[in-house]
């Protein structure tokens, strides 16, 4: 018996495999080279995204579907793709020094962040809910065993341990969905034929479909960390290492959004009375909850997972909006979040220093005026995560908030905008403390280093940039829409 | 090719700024001098708009317009008229007199108060000028950087935090809402029109039905009352007023403040005329007790700084009052107002800033009799308070003439009660001069006060120089404005008969 093989083309993954090729082969290096090749890695995994993005620049504009109608080939996975290499590559810019602090500076690192790139790149593509959930699971495994990197420190054990159990547990919620889907859609787990069987009314009220898209939300809430399915994210961001919290800030969340945005703009674009409401809901626990518990926050880093998923409801407002500005404003929000967060996050590794001694809010007083180019790019961070002009991050917000107007969410946006005043208090103080309170004590030299100097640059200027001159990514963004013909103009 | 006058106007501060990164932080004359060359400069380059003006024109002026993000109906799109040409006039004339007055005063971080200034200055030229709504957004927004820096920073040790971040989150509060209202609209052009576009201009031409003019005026007419301030929305001022350092003080009474009552003749009222009118008694009452109790909250101040922070109020009480007239002589009373609160009230603060520079307090207990040691500064103060309190022959008699004039011919019982506000101010002022200088010199310290420098002489003079001619011969600044308030009348009015009809209708209907 001979089992037919369908034809497909490699090129169409081309960039999961340089990521995958370029994992193992870090993994290699680091079996049989002798010690002291460390600073290889990251210019090998640097490389790999170099090229895995050159490979998505050349399959951008390609339209259809590959390997057996699994996976997508569309500009709205490429844009993905865009953001989570260049999450994966910020975030290895950031790790050497501040791992080499920890005496972790390992090989196994830069391949399981790869690893996990090449699961978020996998969800964004997928055409199929069961490659959805091998993304997950690719993606979420090697994010666990990061979270636990630094195995001799207790909270990095309990962010590792804390974000396995609650993360498998919501695995599991999203596969039960899953399959409540493949019963009420009739055994088909393709979102492109699960949305044709799914159309009609009377199926899409069946209690079955209902339960499956539930258990749905359920799975992708808990990824982008929305309320009531984010208790795990302040313990893990705080006890995991900063650069893989800006990792799991941005790039899951990307990944996350990607899936959960494709599912419900290709398989329930006419549910939108439905499930909107239950959005409608979560978006706004989610922003408030994040919003005002992170102005009680000492811990930078807590107070970034707040704001992190304050910002998951700012997205899941683009979601509710279910229009194609709301895609497109989702899309290029995600960029700007990339960029801005990770830089914040950069300059947290910065002021941290030596084994982060230095994670409270009060230990950025005075950082003013004695390291005037490190706080400034801190206030540029903060602002534009604040929604401030003219940064990405206001044009990211106004988008979003447009979107909820144009879908006549009008109240929703109020809610939005008040939401960013509250944050706007919390992101303030930093500034507040860098200038207008004296140092509390000598903060004695920061390790500027090639890599995370760069990032920290690279990111202040691109927030400004894109927030100045969104046009470019704007165009991108609305030409990488345009597959979800069930959106609303 | 003509000069883009404006975009020089808003972006020569701007890119001012990069040679400041490169000077030394420990000379600070010449980072100063830097600062006041650059500023005059400006100055100078604005002169340019005063004398090329067309006084006779109606519509926008030195019009710029670039697409910026044309697939999103934004363009980088500036222009001024009557309204704006004045107070732009003010803020390039102003600086130069801030950067003087920060001679002495600044001593701490030079560097970075001078970026502020810049920054500053960039913004408020860009809010005036911008005729995109989107445009003007981002510049409203982005003047509070730097005011909240120059406040939180450099403002009095005690309280300058609390002051700043208050200052911030008032202003963000309403603008927040006013970002809605204006998607609100922009979605609301693009639905009846086809078209997307942030164009002021073409959103004038809009016809709003009522219930959305009610909550798109209330929103915006929120972020303007908040920044004006209005009655009660004021408190977020006296904060911000004392705990600002002396030339924070200044650049906020003079030109931010005036944000807010241009909003609210550039934005709410032509783009929402019939709420406009609707509004009008709930303004013109906000207003008038905006006058009566700003007077009256300042006559119990025992901080020189807090008791002139409330007089604007009051003053700015009068330039709602104005605005909301639609009469021409209300409006342009009201703009001629602003310009002689932001002459006053800078010279004021500045005054205040001289005795702070010397003696390092504001408390009016401290004073007395100063006028024996010190009678220059004794003679511009006089002036400067005379002024404020609206002396014929000096500018702040022919705004709230004006004005007073405008609101008697609309509704007597408001007039009646807003020229108390006049006397009360001349309770205030005059009580508090008498007690600061005159008498016998009580404290010792105050005994061997010198009196104003050759500096600070300067920069008084450019403005007592304007406080009479503005007295004197007003015509000078009315004529700029007659136009553009002749068109702008005549708009309003054309909405005021759809109201009427619409409102008498109501009440026929109620009768029946």
């Amino acid at each position: 018996m001979t089992i037919p093989v369908p034809s497909f083309s490699l090129s169409s993954i081309g960039p999961w495999l340089t990521l995958t090729i370029a994992a193992i082969i870090i993994l290699l290096v680091d079996a049989f080279s002798p010690k002291g090749r460390k600073g290889i890695f990251p210019i090998l995994a640097l490389v790999a995204l170099a090229v895995a993005a050159w490979q998505t620049y050349c399959l951008w504009g390609k339209v259809g579907v590959d390997f057996s109608r699994m996976v997508y080939l569309d500009n709205f996975a490429f844009y993905f793709y865009l953001i989570i290499i260049l999450g994966t590559a910020l975030t290895i810019l950031l790790s050497p020094n501040y791992l080499e602090e920890f005496g972790k500076n390992l090989g196994e690192y830069y391949a399981l962040v790869l690893f996990a790139a090449v699961g978020m790149l996998l969800m964004a593509a997928s055409a199929h809910f069961i490659m959805i959930f091998l993304g997950l699971e690719i993606m979420s495994i090697a994010v666990y065993v990061l979270a636990g990197l630094f195995r001799e420190d207790p909270r990095s054990n309990e962010a590792a341990l804390k974000y396995l159990v609650l993360g498998a547990f919501a695995s599991g919620f999203l596969l039960f969905g899953m399959v409540m889907l493949y019963g009420a859609g009739g055994g088909t787990l393709y979102l492109s034929e699960l949305a044709s069987k799914l159309s009609s009314y009377a199926e899409l009220t069946r209690p079955l479909t209902l339960l499956g898209l539930a258990l749905i939300i359920v799975g992708f809430g808990f990824k982008v960390a929305s309320v009531p399915f984010h208790m795990w994210t302040p313990d893990v961001y705080e006890g995991a290492p900063t650069n893989v919290t800006a990792f799991m800030a941005v790039g899951v969340k990307a990944a996350a959004f990607a899936a959960f945005a494709r599912v419900m703009f290709m398989v329930f674009p006419d549910f939108t009375v439905q499930w909107n409401m239950v959005l409608w809901v979560l978006a706004v626990a989610t922003m408030t909850l994040g919003n005002v518990v992170a102005i009680a926050q000492t811990n930078i880093k807590r107070m970034l997972a707040y704001s992190s998923i304050a910002h998951a409801g700012y997205l899941m407002v683009a979601l509710v909006a279910h229009n194609q500005l709301g895609a497109v404003s989702l899309l290029y929000y995600l960029l700007a979040y990339t960029i801005m967060n990770i830089g914040a996050f950069a300059v947290v590794i910065l002021v941290g220093r030596k084994k982060d001694s230095y994670l409270n809010i009060y230990d950025y007083s005075g950082l003013g005026f004695q390291h005037p180019a490190l706080a400034a790019t801190m206030a540029i961070f903060m602002l534009a995560l604040a929604g401030i002009p003219p940064t990405a991050g206001f044009v990211g917000k106004f988008y979003i908030f447009s979107a909820a107007v144009k879908a006549g969410y009008i109240w929703l946006a109020i809610i939005g905008v008040m939401n960013s005043l509250v944050s706007v208090y919390y992101y303030l103080r930093i500034t507040v403390l860098m200038y207008m309170r004296p140092a509390e004590a000598e903060l004695g030299p920061i390790p500027f280093t090639y890599g995370l100097t760069f990032a920290v640059a690279l990111t202040a200027v691109a927030t400004l940039a894109i927030g100045i001159f969104p046009g470019f990514f704007y165009d991108m963004a609305v030409n990488s829409v345009k597959i979800f013909p069930g959106l609303a103009g | 090719m003509q000069l883009p006058i404006l975009s020089v106007l808003i972006f020569l501060p701007l890119l001012g700024i990069i040679p400041l990164f490169f000077l030394s932080q420990k000379n600070d004359k010449v980072l100063k001098g830097y600062t006041l060359a650059l500023s005059l400069v400006e100055f100078v380059l604005s002169l340019r708009l005063w004398f090329g003006f067309n006084d006779a024109a109606t519509g926008m002026q030195f019009v710029e317009r670039h697409n910026w993000l044309p697939q999103y109906g934004i363009s980088y799109f500036v222009g001024i008229d009557g309204f704006s040409l004045l107070l732009i006039m003010l803020t390039t004339f102003l600086t130069p007199i801030c950067v003087l007055a920060t001679w002495e005063d600044v001593q701490f971080r030079v560097k970075e108060f001078m970026i502020c200034l810049l920054f500053m200055m960039s913004g408020m030229i860009g809010v005036f000028v911008s005729l995109d709504v989107f445009l003007f957004y981002v510049f409203w927004e982005l003047q509070l950087i730097p005011m909240y820096l120059l406040i939180g920073v450099w403002g009095n040790p005690a309280r300058r935090v609390y002051a700043a971040v208050k200052f911030f989150l008032y202003t963000m509060f309403g603008s927040l809402l006013m970002l809605v209202a204006i998607l609100v609209l922009y979605f609301y052009h693009a639905k009846t029109t086809g078209t997307y576009t942030f164009d002021l201009l073409k959103l004038y031409g809009l016809n709003v039905p009522f219930n959305m003019q009610f909550w798109m005026f209330l929103a915006f007419a929120l972020a303007f009352a908040i920044k004006v301030p209005m009655f009660p929305f004021h408190t977020w001022l006296p904060d911000a007023h004392t705990e600002a350092p002396t030339v924070g003080s200044v650049i906020l009474a003079a030109v931010l403040l005036k944000m807010g009552t241009y909003g609210f003749l550039r934005f709410n009222m032509p783009l929402f005329p019939e709420a406009a009118y609707y509004f009008v008694p709930l303004f013109s009452i906000l207003a008038i007790i905006g006058i009566v109790y700003g007077a009256l909250v300042s006559m119990v101040q025992k901080d020189l700084k807090r008791l002139i922070a409330f007089s604007s109020v009051s003053h700015l009480g009068f330039v709602m009052l104005g605005l909301f007239t639609y009469t021409m002589q209300g409006v342009q009373g009201g703009i001629i107002q602003m310009i002689n609160h932001g002459l006053s009230t800078g010279a004021l603060f500045l005054i205040v800033g001289c005795i702070y520079e010397r003696r390092h307090t504001r408390m009016i207990a401290d004073f007395g009799g100063l006028s024996t040691p010190m009678p220059i500064y004794a003679t511009i103060f006089m002036i400067v308070a005379l002024s404020s309190i609206g002396l014929p022959g000096l500018n702040g008699f022919v705004g709230e003439f004006l004005i007073l004039l405008g609101a008697f011919k609309v509704n007597k019982l408001y007039a009646a009660i807003a020229a108390t506000g006049v006397i009360f101010a001349a309770c205030y002022m005059l009580w508090m001069f008498q007690r600061v200088m005159f008498g016998k010199v009580t404290n010792e310290k105050n005994m061997g006060l010198s009196d104003l420098s050759w500096r600070e002489i300067a920069y008084f003079a450019p403005l007592l120089l304007f406080i009479v001619w503005i007295g004197v011969y007003p015509s000078t600044f009315l004529d700029k404005t007659k136009a553009t308030t002749a068109q702008f009348i005549s708009k309003m009015e054309k909405a005021n008969k759809g109201t009427k009809l619409t409102l008498s209708h109501l009440f026929k209907g109620e009768a029946r």
